[in-house]
């Protein structure tokens, strides 16, 4: 249909790709978003963005990006589509540098890359380190150029409340809140992008943005959505602790030269580099966060006694690291008070990233025909752990693979009479339940029921898992369910009510934080960064498989799918060696 | 000094066109508070110093990690963003308002969508030829890419637009951050191809004209952006067009 519209929902760099493939087709887009889409979590990302381009003369090429991706998310990714992804990554560079990105550049002014983690090659572009946000800024550009155009009508300040689903179970739009009026309405589309991000918040204190609760996915998990390997959770490395929230220091200091250490014996002790010879202090994230909590809780060693060790640049060219690495230090500093170019920054592992998400096909759209998903909120490209720079990567590939298939599908589904009728039931639904959370007059407090969500869910199902703790609690988790209903709601404002808002949030987090403890405990081995001390070793004859989660009213139902491991065949992953030859 | 405790003054307003007030909050001290985890532990025990029960604080934030820009605010009178704003580095009681150059939405939340239209109104972007596999970008030297990256840190929080005294609701007035975005784009090999229509939205009403050579856009930017710089170089563009057309004419 030429008058068809599309809709996306989220403002990041998958949402933004696909809104511009979409627009490019002269297909109008509907754009959604919490925050005005520049503040939206991608700017968040630090090092860099992979692709295979082989510009040092090392040998690289996209077959060896996607075995090293492969290998590092532990062979529990489908494979097809993680080949495509890495032979479509040269061109997305290109495409980013036509844009205007502001890339770090060669003296021959062509792009620079560095290395990252779990990879012998220079195979990351970057911008200083705030790379994230200047691809993030390059894609809102070329929307607004869209926009300017009368192609993309943006709904910024609004939030996703669940999909329209008509009589056939299809996806027929969309129903949202706007967060000032707080008014509820309906959007048909042809097609729906979710494009909302990961849960980082139902971790309480993450790298992740405020906005990164995950709301929208746990509303269309509980509209029939399947939710993939949820218990893969990765945990950085190097980040550091606050009050509010744990800020990224990015692996890209690693990959400039930066060393891990503690101190054993009175001396300085680099022990990635001990333990790991072959990649060092670029090993995965998994690997590092493990080694860390072992040198820290099994050891005893961390520095002064407390929950870190030490990252060093202070052997690095002061103009060197201002060029390369400014933005991260710049943050250290100004959070920290203490110059990294002087002295070691301290730092402990945080929750970082979902490699987990919504099930999708490989064209993008989820198991309700109609929803897609991209970016973070789907599961598709890391496995059982992320290798650094391949998320901005996967964000804007998925972006523009999902755009143009959209609008293929959407061309046999025009708005009509059932979509309508569908929509005016979903808003009714919505309304209703608002109605109800208005009148919550009970004693618990929503933010505190939220900060012991996080709590729970970052002292038990991160980085080391136990049966008897996951059970405890999926127990704790339906102790806050019920206290959930005995919220009070202090602000009955009709006015940019956001403690209205984040109650409805509060529900579909503790949704999905039952997917993730639940798939932990059922995943009885160890694969990336599920990692069990009971169950040390992977698993491939029961485990090799998807996990997928379906929401039913007694809890989440999970079933296990087969990975697709026609190209590589899988073999045991170590890093204290070089990697063998797929 | 002794500090056991943490107090912030908060200017609260209902809505765009409510009347504001003050509300004032003590909560035990910690060190490593920011005013941000301030207002998250007012929120979770929303009772003022006085003991009267209240609204949590409506205030926006993302990041946390001043890169989005978003939580940009009046902490203590200096326009900063307030994830950065470290307690232990404050004159107590903190005092927090909503930016003044733009309308309040509510509490410390502003509506800022006057700085995007201006971005749009000033063509910001390079008008590239699609999203296909075209190749590689053209080649840009380190230093150009050394001066494009710090006017691309722009985070649109409108700081220097706070400061700015020709930017207020009775002009049009862009204000600096979208005269160095202009710069930035400008800059771009490619972007240059339209650099005649940035300059002439900047020569016409709300562009370069207004500016008053004040100078306290730079003093406050967060990202350390060039303002000044920026803007020079956009007075020398505009002029050299300004004499191009009257040759040309």
């Amino acid at each position: 249909m030429a008058d068809q519209r599309m809709i996306v929902v989220g403002g990041g760099l998958a949402g933004l790709m696909t809104t511009i493939k979409i627009a490019e087709m002269g297909v109008p887009v509907d754009l959604f978003s919490v925050v005005p889409v520049k503040r939206s979590h991608s700017v968040c990302a630090q090092g860099g963005i992979n692709a295979a381009v082989n510009w040092k003369g090392e040998g690289d090429t996209p077959l060896v990006h996607f075995d090293d991706t492969i290998y590092g998310g532990d062979f529990l990714a489908n494979q097809p589509p993680v080949k495509a992804m890495c032979e479509a990554a040269p061109g997305i560079i290109f495409l980013l540098d036509r844009m205007g990105v502001t890339f770090n550049r060669t003296p021959e002014g062509l792009l620079d890359f560095r290395r990252f983690g779990g990879t012998k090659h220079h195979r990351t572009a970057f911008a200083g380190a705030t790379t994230g946000q200047q691809l993030l800024y390059a894609l809102d550009e070329q929307v607004r150029r869209y926009e300017a155009a009368g192609l993309v009508r943006k709904f910024e300040i609004w939030e996703f409340l669940s999909a329209i689903l008509d009589g056939t179970g299809t996806c027929r739009g969309i129903v949202a809140m706007n967060q000032r009026t707080m008014e509820i309405q309906s959007f048909l589309g042809g097609g729906v992008m979710l494009a909302t991000g990961g849960p980082g918040i139902v971790f309480g204190k993450s790298t992740n943005s405020m906005v990164n609760t995950g709301t929208a996915a746990g509303a269309v998990y509980q509209q029939g959505a399947f939710y993939a390997n949820g218990e893969f959770i990765q945990v950085h490395p190097t980040a550091i602790p606050g009050e509010d929230k744990l800020r990224l220091i990015s692996e890209s200091v690693r990959g400039e030269g930066g060393r891990v250490w503690t101190v054993k014996d009175g001396k300085p002790w680099y022990f990635l580099e001990e333990m790991y010879p072959a990649y060092g202090n670029l090993v995965p994230r998994d690997i590092a966060t493990r080694a860390i909590f072992k040198v820290v809780f099994e050891m005893n060693l961390g520095v002064n006694g407390e929950p870190m060790v030490y990252l060093d640049v202070t052997h690095i060219d002061p103009h060197t690291l201002e060029r390369k690495l400014g933005g991260v230090l710049e943050i250290y500093e100004k959070f920290m008070g203490d110059d990294p170019k002087k002295v070691p920054m301290k730092i402990f592992p945080g929750m970082h990233y979902s490699m987990g998400g919504l099930w999708v096909d490989y064209n993008h759209m989820t198991n309700i025909p109609g929803l897609f998903a991209s970016g973070e909120v789907d599961y598709q490209y890391h496995g059982a752990n992320r290798l650094g720079a391949n998320s901005l990567l996967s964000c804007i590939y998925s972006g523009q693979i999902a755009g143009p298939h959209m609008v293929r599908y959407g061309h046999g589904s025009a708005v009509n009479g059932a979509a309508e009728k569908a929509a005016e039931l979903e808003k009714k639904r919505q309304e209703d339940t608002y109605t109800k959370l208005r009148k919550l007059n009970g004693k618990e407090n929503v933010f505190v029921l939220a900060k012991e969500l996080g709590e729970w869910m970052t002292a038990n199902v991160t980085v080391i898992r136990d049966n008897d703790k996951l059970r405890a609690t999926d127990n704790k988790l339906l102790e806050l369910k019920e206290r959930w209903g005995n919220i009070g709601l202090h602000d009955q404002s009709g006015w940019a009510n956001q403690e209205l808002s984040f109650i409805k949030q509060l529900w579909n987090m503790l949704e999905l934080a039952r997917v993730i403890t639940l798939g932990a405990l059922q995943r009885n081995e160890s694969r990336g960064a599920h990692y069990k001390p009971a169950f040390p070793e992977r698993d491939d004859a029961n485990f090799l498989k998807t996990t997928k989660a379906r929401w039913s009213s007694d809890g989440p139902e999970l079933s296990y799918e087969d990975v697709d491991t026609s190209q590589i065949k899988p073999r045991p992953r170590k890093y204290d060696v070089d990697k063998t030859a797929a | 000094m002794e500090t056991r405790s943490i107090r912030v003054r908060v200017k609260r307003q209902n809505g765009s066109d409510a009347a504001p007030y003050w509300e004032e909050f003590e909560i035990p001290y910690k060190p490593q508070h920011n005013v941000i985890s301030v207002l998250m532990e007012i929120r979770r025990n929303p009772v003022t110093r006085d003991g009267k029960n209240t609204t949590p604080v409506v205030w926006e934030s993302s990041c946390l990690e001043e890169v989005c820009g978003a939580c940009t605010m009046l902490v203590n009178g200096h326009v900063r963003q307030a994830c950065t704003a470290l307690i232990d580095k404050l004159e107590q009681p903190v005092t927090l308002e909503p930016m003044t150059k733009f309308p309040v939405v509510r509490d410390l939340q502003v509506d800022r969508t006057r700085m995007f239209e201006a971005l749009k109104k000033a063509r910001a972007w390079v008008p590239i030829d699609g999203t296909y596999d075209l190749g590689p970008g053209p080649r840009i030297s380190p230093q150009t890419q050394e001066f494009a990256y710090k006017l691309s840190r722009c985070m649109t929080c409108g700081c220097c637009l706070e400061v700015c005294p020709q930017y207020n609701d009775t002009t049009n007035f862009v204000g600096a951050a979208t005269m160095a975005q202009v710069v930035l784009f400008n800059l771009h090999p490619t972007g240059e191809m339209n650099k005649d229509e940035r300059l002439e939205v900047m020569m016409g009403n709300g562009g370069i004209a207004e500016c008053g050579n004040a100078q306290n856009c730079v003093q406050v930017c967060p990202k350390e952006i060039p303002l000044t710089t920026a803007i020079g170089e956009l007075g020398r563009q505009t002029t050299v067009k300004l004499i191009k057309d009257l040759l040309w004419r």
